[in-house]
């Protein structure tokens, strides 16, 4: 027996095109061209909207067997959230069917209908009850949840108080206190700490192995991999393929272009930077292994540059200094000096693989005169992300410090002694 | 047996009115959080709920009373007429301001969760309804006033109060549940609801009582506006039988509210379930 039966869904928006004075499509035309038609003047051309259609999502079917775990992966703006909105019956679908078995739960937002004035525990029970638990279920795993997210401590105090990672711990334990026999969950894991992440997927799996249908939505491929055993891939509100997920993943991985950190500036006067210089380009182009498709520790990393110069006979470097989301600068690398005249200088510096440890990485740009003066500097210039990779199976838990060389070891039991 | 659920265009759940039903739980703890928070950080707390209608009273009564010098009807207490009319009208108007509000409002839940939506307009008139009762017992205060003064009682005519709170409360929420659905799409609604509210507290009998006018040849036309029946009766249910039940202003707006309950019911039901892609 099918857990879900999703036949030919579509679901069209109109995009409204203000033909005249671009202001929002409000009551106001509608009084306009009401009056008008009162005093028998037809409504004018140009008041008139013009409306386009969007398809969100296009003769989508698939079916969920009961006890699925269903990964939807695809690009941004392939219809998977309108998808999930859908059968969590958050919006309908213009034409179509779904029937659905069981009691659903969604999870699309962590915390949602938390009140910023209320206490946690008070949040405990309204966005329990807003996510269609039952009191009595709420108080029998209170201490669960409270020890779950860590927050024992804090249970009184408002969560306007509450720092953002306990906000969303907090979040997430309640969720994942629900019963439902089918849970619905949208990119919840994008945020917070690596280690919260790894304890929600932990728990999900704990869901998912009591045999509970699970649809889940992720741009976290490795997520989906670990929890899912089907997929569907979805790409411009259509339905590619529906299979075994490491096949779609596969898929998937192959129709994606490499990821692209890459901040870029077509012409010096929107650039960033000053009558001495700036910046035309930076970007980072991860070196990836054959089907990889995000940067982890072991992947080199190179970094491009290119700026304009419009000193003349110039002494000039570049320093970048690689910053931890913490906001401490981990490391600092100097170009060499070059005499530059004015025009255009480029360069590139490459980041070996296993070097730095997993986590968030902010780059500032600086561009140094005679060594000695700084004529600009850019922060935040690129972001990017390292993925954590565990090749053997030395240590399960978080991997400590800012950089994870991989230095040959020797390791031998030298002797043996019987007891 | 699992339950089965259809999604489809256009469909009304079957079991719409079972599900909403169900969702009491949910209805009276957004009905608390409604209710907790409205008085966070304040130092005078629920004595707001004091505060305005006696301010407001004692304004009116100065106003419409002393300097206009427009009478009630013999023997009712002008004071007490004047606090009988604010009481309720507050009511109404907090919770109809309340009830137009709920959607928009709410809108990080109905973007994100499916439950009836209905128990948001229902359960945001709570907090009215709190205000209300919190002011409610002033009355007694007033009551041994005016006892030890000129020997007033109250009489049987107390038990009808809950009539014209009912009538109050679907009042507000026909009404509110149209501004609502409306908001959602055209946000001109949520600056056109304080002006109707401002409007209507001259336009119904606040702070002047139906005597003043009711010789009018427009008197009947006046009667059509629901709200005056309801502080006409719910004036009637407090002064011991010193003011008159007024039929002429009860049975229209029986009537009218009861109109605008069911058609904004189902105005509302036929757009719940395309609010979140406008909203």
């Amino acid at each position: 027996m099918n857990a879900i039966q999703v036949e030919n869904i579509s679901k069209r928006y109109f995009i409204d095109h203000q033909k005249k004075n671009g202001g929002p499509s409000g009551l106001k035309e509608s009084l306009v061209t009401g009056i008008q038609s009162l005093f028998g003047s037809k409504p004018k051309e140009s008041t008139r909207s013009e409306k386009e259609e969007f398809w969100a999502l296009k003769d989508v079917s698939f079916d969920v067997a009961q006890g699925d775990r269903i990964g939807i992966v695809g690009h941004n703006g392939a219809g998977k959230s309108t998808m999930l909105k859908v059968l969590s019956r958050i919006t309908e679908p213009t034409t179509g069917r779904v029937t659905v078995r069981g009691r659903i739960a969604s999870l699309l937002e962590v915390g949602t209908g938390f009140h910023q004035e209320l206490t946690g525990r008070e949040n405990i029970f309204l966005n329990g009850a807003i996510l269609g638990m039952k009191q009595a279920e709420i108080k029998q795993h209170f201490d669960e949840i409270v020890s779950f997210a860590g927050i024992e401590k804090f249970l009184d105090t408002p969560v306007k108080r509450y720092s953002s990672g306990m906000f969303v711990r907090l979040g997430f334990a309640i969720a994942a206190h629900l019963e439902p026999e089918i849970l619905i969950i949208d990119e919840v894991l994008a945020v917070g700490d690596a280690e919260f992440q790894r304890k929600c997927l932990g728990k999900m799996k704990d869901v998912s192995d009591s045999g509970r249908t699970i649809l889940f939505v992720s741009h976290n491929l490795t997520a989906v991999q670990s929890l899912c055993n089907r997929a569907v891939f979805m790409n411009r509100g259509q339905m590619v393929a529906v299979g075994e997920t490491g096949q779609i993943i596969t898929d998937y991985m192959s129709k994606i272009n490499q990821t692209s950190l890459i901040r870029e500036w077509l012409t010096p006067e929107q650039a960033p930077g000053n009558d001495q210089v700036r910046i035309r380009k930076i970007e980072l182009v991860p070196q990836f292994e054959v089907g990889q498709t995000r940067i982890d520790v072991r992947t080199p990393v190179k970094l491009r540059f290119e700026f304009w110069n419009f000193v003349k006979n110039a002494k000039l470097n570049l320093s970048m200094h690689f910053n931890s989301m913490t906001g401490e600068t981990i490391f600092n690398l100097a170009s060499p000096q070059i005499d530059a005249n004015p025009g255009l200088i480029t360069g590139e510096v490459e980041l070996p693989g296993n070097f730095l440890n997993d986590g968030t990485y902010t780059i500032t740009m600086m561009i140094v005169k005679d060594a000695a003066t700084v004529l600009y500097h850019l922060q935040e210039s690129v972001m990017f992300e390292i993925d954590d990779y565990r090749g053997g199976v030395e240590w399960y838990g978080k991997w400590p410090g800012s950089v994870r060389p991989y230095f040959p070891f020797t390791i031998e039991q030298s002797e043996e002694v019987n007891v | 047996m699992t339950q089965e659920t259809i999604i489809e265009h256009g469909r009304s759940q079957k079991n719409y009115w079972a599900e909403f039903w169900k969702s009491t739980e949910l209805f009276w703890i957004l009905a608390k959080r409604d209710i907790t928070v409205r008085y966070k950080q304040t130092a005078l707390g629920v004595v707001w709920s004091v505060v305005r209608p006696i301010l407001t009273s004692a304004i009116l009564f100065f106003a419409f009373g002393k300097v206009a010098g427009l009478p009630f009807e013999e023997g009712v207490p002008p004071k007490l007429a004047t606090f009988a009319g604010v009481l309720i009208w507050q009511f109404f108007a907090n919770s109809l301001s309340q009830v137009s509000h709920s959607i928009v409002g709410n809108s990080n839940l109905v973007s994100k969760v499916y439950f009836p939506r209905l128990i948001l307009p229902t359960s945001s008139v709570m907090v009215g309804f709190v205000d209300f009762l919190v002011g409610f017992v002033l009355v007694i205060p007033m009551y041994l006033y005016y006892f030890f003064k000129q020997g007033f009682l109250p009489s049987w005519q107390l038990i009808f109060i809950p009539v014209f709170l009912a009538m109050a409360y679907l009042a507000a929420f026909g009404f509110g549940l149209l501004l609502s659905v409306m908001n959602v799409r055209y946000r001109d609604f949520a600056q056109l609801t304080p002006f109707i509210i401002q409007f209507g507290f001259y336009a119904c009998p606040v702070a002047y009582s139906p005597i003043n006018i009711e010789n009018e040849s427009w008197y009947p036309l006046y009667n059509l506006n629901p709200i005056v029946g309801i502080i006409d009766g719910f004036r009637w249910t407090l002064m011991g039988g010193h003011a008159p039940f007024r039929w002429e202003s009860f049975i229209p707006s029986v009537i009218i509210i009861l109109i605008v309950v069911f058609s904004s019911v189902a105005f509302f039901r036929k757009r719940e379930n395309s609010f979140v892609d406008y909203i």
